[in-house]
């Protein structure tokens, strides 16, 4: 009678079968035609007719199918944190001022380098300096924001302060922007359009790594999380100790979505749609059943994405954000107007 | 009037209840005593804004007494853990669950967190204690129902069985008939007079509907601006307690029908 999660076992076997069919598209598919037998070639070791085909397969587009999936995962999971903490449909990833602190620090670093000069431009030099520049801006904000919910119970009042966060640093990026040359400023745009390519295995490695802390912290929170879909009150009637959860989930939340942001740029809409479009086929607000579905649909979505914005048979790629903002905000508009409301 | 056989399961000592803020405190009732048997139905009435929620958020240990005791099944409410706390009283707000996409079984599921394990699998004695609350509530048929497709005395009685599946001694309503229609009102009341008999649980209850209250309780814990009384409804009336719970020139109680009747 009570449903588990062996109740949508066929529906996590579809989900899989899909996530393999798009991990594959997105591989086979990009700007150089490569006949699929070859991909698979190049993906297990295989010989393959031509050796670019096979530096393409192994270092350029697995490394970006695999931060694709997990990027879209981990926005995913961190979307239905925040939601569920939240108690609002709106909130995603980035409604913290996550992304809105890796901005600043990536413009810091970028525009700051041109109007301070010196330290600023020595650091650009580094490959890995936009990520620790994002990586510390989302930091310190997440420090903010974990001073603020030790001081204030009310978890209203840090959705607030995260769009407050959002507003000052928009504000100071466009200061920024406003100093600083043309040819800085391009680099900047096209940090914030998000980029899933160009990862290195030792930067997938790191992402690896925050995503199974990520999940493994929001799996511990499960039990929690489901007994916050009541309210903070009766939570706490249940036994739930709510300052150490909601510390649990920012700390989660900040580790998926500021380590994802790092290294893809700022990612808009998965975080927001893919919970409720995983919530519209389980029928569920189960955190155990919740977590594993939009790890795999958040996976799929961005995929889809991908494959799209790398335009397959043309030597253009689209902008990621550009394309998850397309797709998600129809999908958000269609989900309201079919329910004509949106729960969580 | 209570006998020492009896089983005290709540009891309140010089309590007094209010807020406290780093420069002052804020009384908002005090001398508060009671002690209330196992397996009563306790109505709480009083006046808007005399202090009910506060005084059932201190005793459902949500808020710090100012002053005063309070003990809770033999043991004083602030030595609980938050988890023991949750084996011996569960609440029914006035709040609805923030989450309306659940579904009426997953609801009343949750009731069980206090036992279950990390990943809050159900064993057998959960679904039968989740079966019997459901049947208790007549909320079986509504199980596959989402909670945004219910009507408020649904919702209501589905927040009972949530109460009830958490298997406590105590349980506290805050105001459960707002929002009701009468025969609503009447049956949720009677329902609660139901289970505090047949399962032995105590169930303490905020309401304005004085008059079903006096006909459905077992004692009653009256506030009124000047005093808080404990009695028996009957006891209560012959003291006159009622005519002093609104200002006498526009309401008036009366002994004989048990009712509130506007005052020309």
């Amino acid at each position: 009678m009570i449903r588990t999660s062996q109740t949508y076992r066929t529906y996590f076997i579809v989900l899989l079968f899909l996530l393999t069919v798009t991990f594959l598209l997105n591989i086979s598919l990009g700007s150089v035609q490569i006949p699929i037998g070859e991909v698979f070639a190049a993906l297990f070791g295989g010989e393959t007719s031509k050796e670019t085909w096979r530096f393409i397969i192994v270092e350029y587009r697995l490394p970006k199918a695999i931060t694709a999936l997990i990027a879209g995962g981990g926005l995913a999971v961190s979307g239905l944190l925040m939601q569920t903490l939240f108690r609002n449909p709106l909130a995603g990833p980035f409604v913290l001022g996550l992304s809105s602190g890796a901005s600043l620090g990536v413009a810091l670093l970028i525009l700051g380098a041109g109007v301070f000069g010196g330290f600023f431009g020595n650091l650009l030099a580094s490959q890995w300096s936009l990520v620790i520049a994002s990586a510390l801006g989302s930091f310190l904000v997440l420090l903010a924001v974990l001073a603020v919910t030790f001081r204030i119970k009310d978890t209203m009042a840090i959705l607030i302060i995260g769009l407050m966060f959002g507003s000052v640093t928009g504000a100071v990026v466009a200061v920024l922007s406003y100093f600083s040359n043309a040819e800085k400023l391009q680099q900047f745009i096209f940090w914030s359009f998000g980029s899933l390519g160009n990862q290195s295995w030792q930067g997938i490695l790191i992402l690896v790594i925050c995503f199974g802390i990520g999940l493994l912290l929001a799996l511990f929170s499960s039990k929690s999380l489901n007994s916050l879909l009541l309210g903070e009150n009766y939570a706490k009637s249940l036994g739930i100790h709510l300052k150490r959860t909601t510390v649990i989930i920012i700390l989660a939340t900040s580790i998926l979505a500021g380590g994802i942001t790092a290294f893809a740029g700022p990612i808009a809409f998965i975080g927001l749609a893919v919970p409720h479009i995983t919530r519209q086929y389980f029928t569920t607000s189960n955190h155990f059943v919740l977590l594993p579905a939009v790890v795999l649909c958040g996976g799929i979505l961005l995929l889809l994405c991908d494959t799209v914005a790398q335009l397959p048979f043309t030597e253009y790629t689209l902008p990621i954000n550009a394309i998850t903002s397309l797709i998600g905000a129809p999908v958000v508009i269609w989900l309201l107007v079919r329910k004509r409301k949106l729960l969580f | 009037m209570a006998s020492e056989e009896k089983h005290i399961i709540l009891e309140a000592n010089h309590l007094a209840t209010g807020y406290q803020s780093k420069r002052k405190s804020t009384v908002i009732s005090e001398h508060i005593n009671f002690r209330i048997e196992k397996g009563t139905l306790v109505g709480l009435a009083g006046a808007n804004g005399i202090g009910k929620s506060t005084l059932l958020r201190t005793l459902a240990g949500m808020q710090p007494a100012l002053s005063g005791t309070m003990k809770l099944d033999g043991t004083y409410i602030e030595d609980f853990t938050p988890l023991q706390l949750a084996t011996k009283l569960s609440i029914v707000l006035t709040e609805p669950p923030a989450s309306k996409n659940m579904s009426v079984e997953e609801f009343i599921s949750l009731g069980r967190q206090p036992y279950t394990n990390w990943m809050g699998s159900l064993t057998d004695d959960d679904i039968t204690a989740i079966t019997n609350a459901m049947n208790a509530t007549d909320t079986l048929k509504l199980a596959n129902r989402r909670c945004y497709e219910l009507s408020d005395g649904q919702l209501q009685r589905v927040a009972i069985a949530r109460a009830l599946a958490q298997d406590t001694p105590l349980i506290i309503l805050d105001e459960p008939t707002t929002h009701l229609d009468l025969y609503h009102r009447a049956y949720i009341l009677k329902l609660l007079k139901k289970l505090a008999k047949e399962t032995q649980k105590t169930i303490l209850f905020s309401t304005h509907e004085i008059d079903l209250a006096i006909q459905l309780s077992d004692a009653m814990l009256v506030m009124t601006p000047h005093a808080i009384h404990f009695d028996t409804p009957c006891r209560l009336i012959k003291s006159g307690t009622f005519n002093t719970l609104f200002p006498e020139d526009t309401i008036g109680f009366d002994a004989t029908t048990g009712r509130f009747s506007i005052k020309n």
